[in-house]
């Protein structure tokens, strides 16, 4: 008796044991700092360590913890255009670069899904090897290349397209940073449509042709909506993290570009306001909330 | 039209490749440029590398780094393969669209946000920041593309080998440990190592995470990037780029050649039965 209800004990607590701990570590490092965030966004600047006065300290009475809570921070961030135009500035360069790795790298990932069975993987293979290597390293690789003096320069000039004093601007502008984001995303947005490409029946397309459909069109009615869901998968997979991206613009945008990431950065490490850029992160969530349940159920339906 | 659009192909290929690889070619050859200079060639020398070596601050935050990044990839590797399981298994339990949410979230949350929160728990709790802080970011980071790597490959488990084994008599915890995990051993091992460049990689967590004594790699070479760029950040990233090259290659043959020994295997099996 007491070893069945051991047996029949044993694999629950096993499953229980299985759920628990992935779901406490989760809910201690990933969700309970949200609620931190929040609470510190509603504290007032202090000067001290750590610089916020603490809102839930004690057995304070509920009021009197209420009456702690201020909206200073996220008046301070409506009142300054600083924050606004960096929120617009964040999701107009996210929006163009997404449209610009779906335009790049849609024709990368229609190639390898076309290319013969024998290499396929060794291509897949190929466009998630730099992804590997380090972030910040890949980025910095164009410095060298787009400052005024750098390897683009020396190239146009000695193809003779510019004059021997010409020299590119592109080093701390907007355009550096569009570069430096394709550049980056590319393996994000390839894989994923290459997995929709490569599962595509072609006789379909066959199908097509045999009934007279040119290929340009057949493309538009068969190839692309099918590949509709490394699409969409693609695009948010890049558009989310490139709103708060942080590297590529303090690296290659030089002061001209402005974006969120680069905002809370600076706010937190050069002027230690930790109530401000707490404020500038729950924003910065609400804003991405939309689109980040969106790809969760997208991944689930996956 | 097959002739164009195969040349169109082609065409989309090379510059696609040529634009992901370029720049990271570019920037090994001029780490061996003699000039202090980055954009004249100086002729070839190996003086960035022996710079380096001398370098104790880049050693001291390399050594760092692959602690972290060691310890950091393997509890997300045991972490991300329980949650993996647990996605994979328990399709109905409370809470369950809460976990998988909190699965799926890390891989698109911007990083300034994550770093920023996880900062602001560790002061809460009054831990001091240093190496053990950043191993935790990491670990949290990381479980989750470890339990997205491991999940892809429990989906095309065989169950029926697990079942048969449980119905043998065999407890679950063994059933385990003798079937199911060396089953997706491969997905297992491409999650630590996934977990482990990342860990290697991320600079925005790491930075907020860390504290006096823990400066990683990554904020090393930030900082002198900030400082102007110099043929030694082109060195040690050689190195870096070598190192997850090799590993990575490395990996991905012995991992094609177990499969192609297990389909000779079954092949065998199957003309011999």
């Amino acid at each position: 008796m007491v070893q069945r209800t051991l047996s029949s004990v044993r694999p629950f607590l096993a499953k229980w044991a299985l759920v628990a701990v992935p779901y406490l570590w989760s809910l201690l490092f990933f969700l309970a700092p949200f609620f931190i965030i929040f609470k510190i966004s509603l504290s007032q600047t202090a000067i001290a360590q750590p610089p916020y006065t603490p809102v839930f300290d004690g057995m304070a009475t509920l009021w009197d913890k209420l009456s702690q809570l201020s909206l200073d921070n996220y008046a301070f961030l409506g009142s300054d255009p600083l924050y606004y135009s960096a929120y617009l500035s964040s999701l107009s360069i996210a929006a163009v670069s997404t449209l610009l790795l779906l335009v790049i790298g849609y024709p990368i990932a229609y190639g390898m899904a076309r290319a013969p069975k024998s290499v396929r993987n060794a291509l897949v293979m190929a466009v998630i090897l730099p992804f590997w290597t380090s972030f910040l390293i890949r980025v910095y690789a164009w410095i060298g290349i787009l400052k005024p003096e750098g390897l683009l320069t020396l190239l146009l000039q000695a193809l003779h397209i510019y004059g021997p004093d010409q020299q590119v601007h592109l080093y701390n502008t907007a355009w550096a940073v569009y570069i430096g984001i394709v550049y980056s995303y590319l393996p994000f947005m390839v894989l994923p449509l290459y997995a929709a490409l490569e599962k595509m029946d072609h006789t379909l397309l066959e199908a097509a042709a045999d009934l007279g459909c040119p290929p340009l069109r057949s493309f538009w009615k068969i190839t692309f909506p099918l590949s509709l869901p490394g699409v969409v998968a693609g695009s948010f997979l890049c558009f989310i993290p490139i709103v708060g991206e942080f590297v590529i613009p303090d690296i290659l945008g030089g002061t001209s570009t402005l974006m969120i990431g680069k905002t809370l950065w600076a706010e937190f490490f050069n002027n230690r306001d930790w109530p401000v850029s707490s404020a500038v992160a729950v924003v910065l969530l609400i804003i991405l909330v939309v689109p980040i349940v969106i790809f969760q159920n997208q991944q689930k339906k996956a | 039209m097959n002739k164009s659009l195969t040349w169109f192909n082609l065409t989309a290929l090379i510059l696609g490749f040529a634009f992901l690889y370029i720049p990271i070619l570019i920037l090994v050859i001029y780490s061996f440029n003699a000039s202090k200079l980055v954009t004249v060639w100086g002729g070839f020398s190996t003086r960035w590398y022996v710079e380096l070596i001398h370098d104790e601050a880049i050693i001291d935050a390399a050594w760092v780094t692959i602690r972290v990044g060691i310890l950091s990839a393997t509890f997300a590797t045991v972490l991300g393969t329980m949650a993996a399981l647990v996605l994979d298994r328990y399709k109905k339990f409370h809470g369950r669209a809460l976990f998988s949410g909190m699965v799926y979230a890390p891989l698109v949350m911007p990083e300034v946000i994550t770093g920023l929160s996880l900062l602001l728990l560790f002061v809460a709790v009054g831990m001091d920041r240093g190496f053990w802080t950043v191993t935790i970011a990491h670990t949290t980071l990381t479980m989750c593309f470890v339990a997205v790597v491991v999940q892809s490959r429990l989906v095309t488990l065989d169950r029926s080998l697990e079942e048969a084994a449980l119905d043998l008599g065999c407890p679950p915890f063994r059933t385990f440990f003798l079937i199911t995990l060396p089953l997706i051993m491969p997905g297992v091992v491409a999650g630590w190592m996934l977990a482990f460049t990342l860990s290697l990689d991320d600079l925005v967590i790491a930075s907020f995470s860390s504290g006096p004594g823990a400066t990683t790699l990554p904020i090393k070479i930030y900082s002198m990037v900030r400082l102007g760029v110099t043929p030694e950040i082109n060195a040690v990233s050689t190195i870096l780029i070598s190192v997850i090259a090799f590993g990575v290659i490395v990996a991905s043959v012995l991992t094609h050649r177990a499969q192609v020994e297990k389909e000779k295997a079954e092949r065998a099996v199957f003309l011999g039965g």
